[in-house]
């Protein structure tokens, strides 16, 4: 059984459908990558997973749940997800440790040595030891991305949710964002992503799915995806990418 | 738009739909229930009191009430002229005080100077305070052209308080808007001042607007104050006629009419409010 199952989701805003019908599938220890242009409905769909859109129509289950059913209890869904954000959403004013324990401590309950020791076990694993008692605004754009990161893992989720997490940096900073997500894979992490970074995206993903109007027109292992699409559409898509030099 | 394909709402929707129709009616049913028990509540709690009886015949007398009104309800014009003039004039010294803060050029720091020694003095000087030297000091000056109406002094008196806060929430709205703004018309050539006019104000006026109405929902109820120099405004009246037969009747009128000039501004407030939240949220 899948970890995440999505199955005919539909989201309008207003007149506009985002999302029409949307058929997807995450497997324990897979790396989905959503691909497709900006109003594809990438971010969407990641937004409907965590219950931040409330989906129009079409089922979501995470785990066999069904987490679009109205009568769910939204943060028992949320504790199981980690999400991280193109504009990594770090609270200001609280410090690099207080931004990984705060939802260790205030939902999961976890007493605050061991949150504090198992933050600290994480900021090292990424090479941000030293940063703990930092605040945000003092650190680089790649390492408050890499805190967000640490932050989502915090709380030992199912999937982790990743939202054009490197849109924001600057290609030197890409690179380190891009280096603790690989780790993350290694470490058999399940992940569901946007990104514009077709390379990475090929390298990394085990399924990649392209969007294109609020329809997941075609999916498949990076190689089929990239070398040899079935749809005019993605064939498209990627010319555009492969001139614009991003591939 | 590429032809994808139509949607039929499912089953499943519809079920989903129905149930949060049936939340939105049993929350509405709750929230009806726990207003009706509120209310009950206090209402018992009061009539309970030991001296509810006095209470009732000295606030709630129908007889004075319906005597006091209309002489109540003409000195609360003079309240609504007195905000209305007073209104505009506020924003007026608010925005040039709040600028002439902000002026950088090093010729003008005595205007700087001036500006935030009259926002500290009027700030710090209680209302009432600033209306009792206005209204007995400048008359008493006997200068030549010193109204002595004391609903012209009272509006003197009200610009000057109320200015010196006005002012500080201008400059707050100022500085809320990123510097990067500034730097961006600076860029293109504009001046200090032009870029402060077509770029800065108009992002400021826009976060400053619900802080301000509650700074003018609060001026509303300071007309009030004009009485103590004797303007003839509601209160002044209300107090005449509690004089005339010793019943708090008409304070109550008084009480009333100012409530219901400030709540729709108090709704237009929160409407603003949430129109800006939910710009931000989408």
């Amino acid at each position: 059984m899948s970890l995440l199952s999505i199955e005919g989701v539909w989201k309008h805003f207003g007149d506009h459908s985002v999302l029409r019908g949307v058929d997807l599938e995450v497997h324990a220890h897979e790396v989905v990558t959503l691909i497709g242009a900006s109003g594809s409905g990438k971010s969407t769909l990641l937004r409907c997973a965590n219950l931040l859109e409330t989906v129009d129509d079409g089922v979501i289950r995470l785990d066999g749940e069904e987490i679009t059913d109205p009568r769910v209890d939204v943060d028992g869904v949320r504790k199981q997800l980690g999400i991280v954000f193109q504009a990594y959403n770090l609270f200001p004013h609280m410090t690099v440790l207080a931004n990984i324990t705060l939802a260790p401590r205030q939902v999961h309950g976890v007493p605050k040595e061991r949150a504090e020791e198992e933050a600290r076990d994480l900021l090292s694993r990424f090479g941000l030891a030293d940063k703990a008692g930092a605040y945000p605004d003092q650190l680089s754009g790649g390492q408050q991305q890499r805190v967000a990161v640490v932050r989502a893992l915090a709380t030992r989720p199912k999937l982790i949710l990743l939202d054009e997490v490197t849109s924001a940096l600057d290609p030197e900073l890409v690179r380190e964002v891009l280096g603790i997500i690989r780790e993350l894979k290694e470490s058999g992490m399940t992940m569901l992503l946007t990104t514009h970074e077709m390379s990475f995206c090929r390298e990394i993903s085990d399924t990649v799915c392209f969007l294109d109007g609020g329809v997941l027109l075609e999916k498949g292992p990076p190689e089929q995806l990239f070398d040899d699409p079935h749809h005019e559409r993605t064939r498209a898509f990627l010319q555009g990418v492969r001139e614009s030099g991003r591939l | 738009m590429t032809a994808g394909p139509t949607w039929v709402k499912s089953e499943r929707q519809q079920e989903r739909e129905r149930f949060r129709r049936s939340q939105g009616r049993r929350n509405a049913s709750i929230a009806t229930a726990s207003v009706v028990v509120f209310v009950v509540l206090l209402a018992t709690i009061a009539t309970n009191a030991p001296g509810w009886t006095r209470v009732q015949a000295a606030f709630f007398n129908a007889e004075v009430f319906r005597e006091s009104l209309p002489d109540v309800a003409e000195g609360f014009l003079l309240n609504i002229k007195i905000f209305l003039i007073t209104e505009p004039l506020v924003l007026v010294v608010g925005l040039l005080v709040a600028l002439a803060r902000n002026v950088k050029s090093p010729a003008f720091l005595p205007i700087r100077a001036l500006a935030t020694l009259y926002v500290d003095v009027f700030r710090g000087v209680p209302t009432l305070l600033v209306i009792y030297l206005v209204g007995f000091g400048l008359p008493a000056l006997r200068l030549q052209g010193i109204p002595s109406d004391p609903a012209t002094l009272g509006i003197i008196a009200l610009t000057l308080s109320y200015g010196a806060y006005v002012a500080e929430v201008f400059r707050a709205g100022i500085d809320s808007v990123h510097p990067s703004q500034m730097a961006a018309a600076r860029s293109l050539g504009l001046s200090q001042a032009k870029a402060m006019r077509f770029v800065v104000l108009p992002q400021a006026t826009r976060t400053v607007v619900p802080p301000l109405l509650n700074d003018f929902i609060s001026l509303q109820k300071d007309t009030a104050l004009v009485a103590t120099i004797g303007a003839l405004e509601a209160l002044r009246q209300a107090q005449i006629h509690t004089l005339d037969n010793f019943n708090y009747t008409p304070y109550l009128v008084a009480a009333l009419l100012f409530i219901l000039l400030t709540i729709p501004m108090a709704r237009f407030t929160d409407h603003l409010a949430e129109r800006t939240r939910r710009r931000r949220g989408a």
